[in-house]
């Protein structure tokens, strides 16, 4: 991808981010739709769900090392955030757990 | 604080590993400052997406931000010169830290809220940079450090699953992109997924209401 695209791309995120903050200031100042509450409380668990699957796009269950890393790694992640409560460890752990895998383990 | 120097970091070794130096995080981190969708976005810059995709994700990833500004249209009425600035640095852990309303004491509310949006900027855009130079001498292998972003989703979504009681929007997420990513493919299934999520949604809502009626 050239400079020029890729600079698209970021002023891009940068004016969406943007939009997303300010809008509710200028438009919903008074009343907010409850169509638009009920999509604030449903659509966040949602998407989050479509990233995990979005990240996990690459990975191939049908050839080496058939998805086992990310799937250890994964454990490794829940497991730890339902123990701890602590985002910042089950990250820092899983992607660890993830890196020695991939370099020492399946390398 | 440390939570943002990590990630911060984290995500300016991701871009640096994509080919992007040490402006392009600044610039990214100054420009955009949303966290996950910075992690989305260094993918979305080494797939080489087109710019609607582009609008469209940061739309549905940041979606969240427009319900934090709801709740935040009173709180910050009064902010005057230092408004413009907070509603653009209103992220999740600003959000998480001022969202109760409440300022120590002595202190000028708007003041106060307004330095917290800045010291997390700095801390979020320290961290990019940090991680960007660090990214470019670090004596070991960054293989696999990629899965940074991977692991920062699957522990949001493990937190929220364990702070709500109805999973069905978590599963609707979950079960639509797959489904997209079987029918489209790898490189087309994202807007697909977003547009079946907000439908699914929209229907389950209609069928709540049904009921209730």
């Amino acid at each position: 991808m050239n400079s020029m695209h890729a600079a698209a791309l970021v002023a891009a995120m940068s004016v969406m981010t943007i939009l997303t903050r300010f809008l509710p200031f200028i438009v919903f100042r008074k009343n907010t739709p409850r169509y638009i509450t009920y999509l604030g409380k449903v659509l966040p668990p949602a998407i989050i769900g479509m990233l995990v699957i979005y990240c996990l796009k690459d990975v191939s269950i049908l050839s080496k090392p058939f998805g086992i890393p990310e799937l250890i790694a994964a454990i490794c992640v829940v497991g730890l955030q339902v123990w701890k409560r602590n985002s910042l460890i089950s990250i820092l752990t899983g992607t660890v757990v993830y890196m020695v895998m991939v370099q020492m383990v399946f390398g | 604080m440390a939570g943002y120097v990590v990630l911060g970091t984290g995500f300016g070794i991701l871009l640096r590993n994509a080919g992007y130096g040490v402006l392009w995080a600044a610039a990214m981190s100054l420009l955009i400052y949303a966290g996950s969708m910075q992690y989305v976005g260094v993918s979305l810059l080494t797939g080489g997406a087109s710019v609607l995709t582009t609008l469209l994700t940061t739309f549905m990833v940041n979606a969240r931000h427009l319900f934090y500004s709801i709740s935040m249209v009173d709180t910050y009425k009064d902010a005057g010169r230092y408004k413009p600035y907070m509603i653009f640095a209103l992220t999740d852990e600003t959000y998480s830290l001022l969202c109760d309303g409440k300022a120590p004491e002595g202190a000028d509310p708007n003041t106060y809220r307004f330095l917290v949006s800045l010291f997390n900027q700095s801390y979020w855009v320290a961290g990019s940079v940090i991680g960007s130079l660090l990214g470019g001498v670090l004596p070991f292998s960054t293989a696999g450090i990629e899965f940074s972003m991977t692991a920062l989703f699957i522990a949001s979504f493990t937190e929220q699953w364990l702070t709500t009681r109805d999973h069905i929007p978590a599963l609707t997420g979950l079960l639509s992109t797959l489904l997209c990513l079987v029918i489209f493919g790898k490189d087309r299934f994202l807007i697909p997924a977003m547009l079946l999520i907000t439908l699914v949604l929209t229907l389950l809502r209609r069928r709540e209401e049904g009921e209730t009626v």
